[in-house]
């Protein structure tokens, strides 16, 4: 009996995107550390040595020792401790636990309001069209950071230092979704564009469909590819985002520390001679920013039909 | 009554500077189970006239006057709610190029349950069943493998099939077929016009074809419309047009065609192209290249004149007509 429907799994291993991964190395070594990274992030509760958000744990006279290997190195914090003390092997982990959240989530947020007003304005066309990007327009005239800055400083200004701490997650999901979705609306926006001329479309809208079923389960699967493409490379930026807000002291408050707010932690402390604090962090942050972004370009190469290689 | 009629249809297009009328008051009637051919050159105004019917011409264009009545009601007059309720359900389109008419990410089965879900209350089960009844239909090999596999998995020939068995899928009144061949490999064509004339007299669908292809006009269709610079020229019977044409343009058409008794002989060209919307000459369009054109035919539009069944829009057939009679009558 022949395997006509081939089941799922098989339908992957024989496809393009499979076979491309296979022969890309740096896609391989990208995912490879992306998932160690992720699942280390997330085991972090498991694998720490040091709860940092549990105050017991900590003592102040353990602070500053240097990474092992080093003069004064202290076995039981491998990659040595911050000012306060702190295990930072085990603020890194929960660290990037919390920067990996923000950076999904707001571009879970931005590609939901993305793909809304991408698809309204690409497929209504004229006034909508019109408002929409004009909106987006203001809004990428502005420096992303800017924006972010400015609601995180107006949240911040409301709500209290204290309270802000508490909800600074859901903050920063919020104001760097809402600061970055104009990229995502631009590119669905643009494909859309393309999309709604086909026949495929017309041959819906003879068959009865209403506009939203048309906009949604007929063209929007047909651009998903520009925005997984996009939003890999946003959940990159909205990592970055989230850390240098947490570096100009708007984001994760140190109590419960983002890559940024450790590397902003340390920077304190760099003149004095403890540069691991800011370091190593900073590298986590660089390997994990540059591995989401490999896996962003290898992804365009794969989905982008113009730019296969013989 | 007619199961469609259209009458005075008037289409445009809003442009910078005006309207540009893409269809010129056309009228014309399908009953119920016949088939109606619908030729002319490209830009003539034939899928226009298609998407019109529907009442789906694009911006800028519009209806600017006629009716379009269906079983009575004026599909021109509708709310898009009443309209989405008649399209695809109880009449339904057929594109050219099969490649492009089907959802590349969605599977065949996906695609023919939505179609079903979209106007009758029915589960995914039953609408699974009918959509299998309806590429068996279409004589599509192993219907039941095609309902989970994707469109690019399809040859064209066989896309064409799944998209009939769509058009067929709600049992509709009437199918527009808009030149459902073109796409195709000839061998196919032949195959897929078969089929489509089998069904629709098996399934007694109204069928408006509308193609360039004067023999697959003859073969398929019982009457036929000749359409140039978004106006009817002539209309009739098709075995009539097509053995004794009327209006010069008609005739100029089927000169055009290659005859089997005259291998090797140079085939006839109608002088010139069909005028660009924004620059129709005054009165018969027809006008600059016919070889019997008058003072008359350049100033003022023709009526339609009747000769035997057929209408035709020409001052020189009417001018014949009238000879033909005033014969007749120094005779009696």
């Amino acid at each position: 009996m022949s395997a006509v429907t081939a089941s799922r799994w098989e339908r992957f291993r024989d496809s393009y995107l499979w076979y491309s991964f296979r022969r890309d190395k740096v896609a391989i070594v990208s995912l490879v550390v992306f998932v160690a990274m992720v699942a280390a992030a997330f085991l972090a509760p498991v694998l720490a040595p040091t709860d940092p958000y549990d105050l017991a744990q900590i003592d102040i006279m353990n602070s500053e020792l240097p990474p092992a290997g080093l003069a004064g190195s202290d076995p039981a914090f491998p990659l040595g401790t911050d000012a306060q003390g702190r295990d930072l092997m085990s603020t890194i982990l929960y660290g990037t636990r919390v920067s990996l959240l923000i950076g999904f989530g707001a571009v879970v947020l931005q590609s939901l309001l993305g793909i809304l007003f991408g698809l309204l304005a690409g497929y209504l066309g004229g006034r909508v069209d019109a408002i929409l990007m004009r909106i987006a327009d203001v809004q990428l005239s502005f420096s992303t950071l800017m924006v972010a800055i400015i609601v995180g400083a107006i949240f911040k200004a409301s709500f209290g230092n204290l309270m802000f701490g508490e909800i600074a997650i859901y903050l920063l999901i919020l104001i760097i979704g809402i600061a970055e979705w104009p990229q995502i609306a631009r590119t669905v926006r643009a494909s859309v564009l393309a999309e709604k001329k086909k026949e495929y479309v017309d041959a819906a809208k003879v068959m009865g469909f209403g506009t939203p079923r048309i906009m949604f389960r007929h063209i929007l699967p047909n651009t998903l590819s520009p925005i997984f493409v996009i939003a890999t490379v946003q959940i990159a930026n909205a990592i970055i985002s989230e850390a240098a807000l947490s570096f100009l002291g708007l984001g994760m408050p140190e109590t419960q520390p983002s890559l940024g707010s450790l590397i902003k932690s340390g920077f304190d402390y760099i003149q004095s001679g403890s540069w691991w604090i800011t370091l190593i962090p900073g590298l986590v942050l660089v390997v994990l920013v540059l591995v989401i972004n490999l896996l962003g370009d290898w992804l365009r190469d794969v989905l982008n039909p113009r730019l296969y290689k013989g | 009554m007619a199961l469609l009629d259209v009458k005075d249809l008037d289409v445009r297009f809003a442009v910078r500077g005006g309207d540009l009328q893409a269809l010129r008051k056309i009228s014309f009637s399908l009953d119920k189970g016949e088939r109606l051919g619908l030729v002319g050159e490209s830009g003539a105004g034939k899928s226009v006239a298609a998407f019109s019917i529907l009442n789906l011409i694009a911006k800028p264009g519009y209806i600017a006057g006629g009716q379009i009545l269906f079983e009575g009601q004026d599909l021109a007059a509708m709310s898009d709610k009443q309209l989405r309720k008649i399209r695809g359900n109880r009449i339904a389109m057929i594109f050219q190029d099969p490649m492009m008419t089907l959802n590349p990410v969605l599977t065949i089965g996906t695609q023919m349950v939505e179609a079903l879900k979209a106007h009758r209350r029915i589960s995914t089960r039953d609408a699974r069943a009918i959509a299998l009844k309806k590429l068996q239909m279409v004589q599509i090999p192993s219907p039941d493998k095609r309902l989970d596999q994707y469109p690019h998995e399809l040859s064209g020939g066989m896309r064409q099939r799944v998209i009939i068995a769509i058009a067929l899928l709600l049992d509709p009144e009437i199918i527009i077929a808009d030149e459902p061949t073109t796409a195709l490999d000839v061998t196919i064509q032949a195959e897929i016009m078969a089929l489509l004339l089998e069904l629709c007299e098996q399934e007694n669908v109204a069928l408006m074809l509308i193609t360039h292809d004067l023999g697959v006009v003859s073969q398929v269709t019982q009457r036929m419309l000749v359409m140039y610079s978004g106006r009817i020229i002539e209309q009739g019977p098709t075995r009539e047009i097509i053995n004794d044409p009327q209006h010069p343009y008609t005739q100029g058409l089927i000169n055009a065609l290659p005859q089997m008794g005259e291998p090797g002989a140079r085939l006839y060209q109608i002088p010139g192209s069909m005028p660009s919307l924004s620059r129709v000459p005054s009165g018969c369009p027809f006008n600059p290249r016919c070889p019997f054109a008058t003072d008359q035919c350049r100033t003022s539009m023709p009526n339609y004149v009747h000769s035997g069944n057929v209408d035709v829009a020409c001052y020189e057939v009417a001018k014949l007509i009238e000879q033909e009679q005033s014969l007749q009558e120094e005779d009696r």
